[in-house]
């Protein structure tokens, strides 16, 4: 049997390329996208995105032959679903694996940005402690922590929080009747009755730009958030000037809005833990997302279920 | 209405402040309203001869923890009967010559715990998701030039052994449980009241976990109870968070294994020789350094101040002190 065209929008870690090689003909885009799709395109058949880059409108129209787009990622918003569901083309994602990492690395923002860890690294290493004391940092534990979505990511964040004795309240479209935290119904009355706030949502129309001015005004001076969702859920323009100008505590940022370029003036800031888009980054998650990825578009040529359909 | 009147500071009782920490601002009123301090370090007396000239007045100190307070200083004052330390260990206090002479000790309690416990956390998490890397992997610009950052490594499922289940071993145990740790521990005695599974002997925990949290106090049975057969035990996936003491773990045999990879990482907010660091470390990716800063925020030493003042209080008016430590 002809071996199926994949192409690979993403990075791959080595465990996924080798399988990945194993059951299909991968391609990856080369300098000349324009020779590339040339060649390529009516061969074509599969498509893998991550949170970063995705099955855009413009790359579906490029690939006549596109099935199916299996997404190595939880987030969405980097794939045309509405075209994808024109066209009949299944779309599939990698849900639950990955919650625990990314609830494991708020809580490592929250830990590393109040206690100022990474500063103090670089303290130690860089031989400031023989001249004096380390700073004043703030403590975590008690500290009331605002949920933005208390989807999965967001419940497995409040039950961590919760094991440092943490208040927990939440935003979310509608109230989790199961849930044990306390409900606001808008993001402001959030921001303004928490100390830490943590964006878990996804990303779509009306959460763009949930927390703007108002939002990073109530949570104060003393505030700190933590973003582990997508860099447009913030807006950046006034994060930047609210750090600069010393209206926020601190922020630890997974995501940005235009990754890998992050904002000019976070370079400059000690009150920020920034790190490069890792929320599912370690080999135990990459291994069990490549597996579901792989395990999602074998069911597919192979006409079964699939494991993790959205479309 | 008259102003309150200030008490006459004769008539307050005397405390010996022994290399003082600093007070923060809010407390110091209330201190020098209640009580008398006697500050060596405002005299230009040697330090002997300024407790010598005190020595009748003063029935209760404070000190911190971070310099020995030996025999030598206590003998020149024979009216001594309490020692207060700031700090949560009593390991630089010559605890013999105190139970010889019957001194009481009381030391931070619980004030310092759950911050502690954060950083035991911290440092964990650190190490593993390797945080500090990543955050300067940003900074100097990597994330552009060289692309995407290398890969960590899971928290969920992995065992936790803890060295010292005492108020602070128990706090990390809370925290890592929500995280999907399985958690095990080594103590002087079995504790059994809790869920854990115990381990009479340190080498044995250590070969049945990937992670060792050390958090008991440092005495002799405890010097160095991180050693060579511990590290080895621990093996190439593990790793150790030291939020104890330094002399808890044999420095030297430490940084020979991770040098080796003989074993994965290290999180360390202590060391032997502080503020010294051994340079082998500074160049490592696979550790996370911290000085000595787990208590440092501002509401542990509010509790501090609260608790120090409690205590006095209770010494001066013959009531059961709040944190006074069994020196048996």
């Amino acid at each position: 049997m002809e071996p199926i065209g994949v192409l690979v929008l993403c990075g791959m870690c080595d465990y996924f390329e080798e399988e990945l090689k194993k059951k299909f003909k991968v391609s990856k885009f080369s300098d000349n996208e324009e020779e590339f799709l040339k060649e390529n395109a009516n061969s074509i058949r599969a498509v893998i995105g991550n949170g970063v880059i995705g099955a855009s409108s413009e790359l579906i129209d490029q690939l006549p032959k596109l099935e199916i787009v299996a997404s190595h990622s939880v987030g969405l918003d980097k794939i045309d679903l509405k075209k994808c569901k024109e066209r009949g083309i299944r779309v599939t994602y990698t849900p639950d694996v990955l919650t625990d990492d990314v609830a494991d690395l708020a809580i490592a923002l929250i830990l590393t940005t109040l206690r100022k860890i990474c500063e103090s690294d670089r303290y130690v290493r860089s031989g400031l402690w023989k001249k004096g004391d380390f700073k004043l940092s703030t403590k975590f534990t008690g500290k009331s922590v605002g949920i933005i979505g208390l989807g999965k990511i967001g419940t497995a964040i409040a039950k961590r929080a919760e094991a440092f004795n943490c208040p927990i309240s939440y935003y979310s479209r509608s109230e989790k009747p199961n849930a044990n935290y306390k409900y606001f119904s808008n993001v402001l009355d959030l921001a303004a009755n928490c100390q830490i706030l943590v964006v878990a949502c996804s990303l779509n129309e009306e959460t763009r730009h949930i927390v703007n001015r108002e939002v990073i005004d109530a949570l104060g001076p003393k505030g700190f958030i933590i973003n582990i969702a997508r860099g447009l859920h913030i807006d950046e323009l006034e994060l930047m000037s609210a750090l600069v100008e010393g209206r926020l505590g601190g922020v630890g940022l997974d995501v940005y809005v235009n990754e890998p370029w992050i904002p000019e003036q976070l370079y400059g800031l000690d009150n920020v833990v920034l790190v490069p888009h890792v929320g599912s980054n370690t080999s135990e998650t990459r291994m069990a997302m490549a597996d579901l990825v792989i395990g999602n578009l074998e069911a597919h040529f192979l006409n079964k279920p699939l494991l993790t359909p959205v479309l | 209405m008259a102003a309150p009147q200030q008490p006459d500071i004769k008539d307050l009782p005397v405390v010996l402040l022994l290399r003082p920490f600093p007070f923060i601002s809010s407390y110091t009123d209330i201190f020098s309203n209640k009580f008398r301090s006697l500050n060596p370090s405002t005299s230009s007396l040697p330090l002997n001869q300024f407790l010598t000239t005190h020595a009748n007045s003063i029935r209760v100190l404070i000190c911190s923890g971070f310099k020995p307070l030996s025999s030598e200083t206590l003998e020149c004052l024979p009216s001594l009967e309490l020692v207060i330390t700031t700090s949560t260990g009593i390991d630089h206090i010559d605890l013999n010559y105190c139970r010889s002479k019957g001194i009481r000790v009381a030391n931070a309690g619980d004030v310092f715990t759950e911050d502690v416990a954060d950083i035991a956390v911290g440092l964990l998490l650190s190490l593993l998701r390797k945080i500090p890397e990543a955050d300067g992997y940003v900074r100097n610009g990597f994330w552009l030039s060289k692309g995407e950052f290398p890969l960590g490594s899971k928290i969920g499922g992995k065992r936790v052994g803890i060295v010292g289940l005492g108020s602070i071993g128990s706090e990390v145990a809370k925290r890592l449980e929500a995280f999907g740790c399985m958690i095990s521990y080594n103590s002087r005695t079995k504790k059994n009241t809790v869920p854990y599974l115990y381990y009479p002997d340190v080498r044995d925990l250590a070969a049945n976990s990937d992670i060792l949290i050390i958090s008991c106090a440092l005495t002799d049975e405890t010097y160095h109870i991180i050693n060579k057969n511990v590290l080895s035990a621990l093996g190439r996936e593990g790793v150790v968070v030291n939020v104890g003491r330094g002399a808890l773990i044999d420095e030297k045999e430490l940084v020979r294994s991770l040098l080796q990879r003989e074993i994965k990482g290290a999180g360390l907010d202590v060391f032997e020789n502080e503020p010294d660091v051994p340079k082998e470390l500074l160049q490592l990716d696979n550790v996370v350094l911290s000085p000595h800063k787990a208590v440092l925020t501002p509401e542990s030493f509010s509790a501090l101040h609260e608790l120090l003042i409690a205590n006095l209080e209770a010494f001066f008016f013959n009531k059961p002190l709040l944190s006074s430590v069994n020196l048996e």
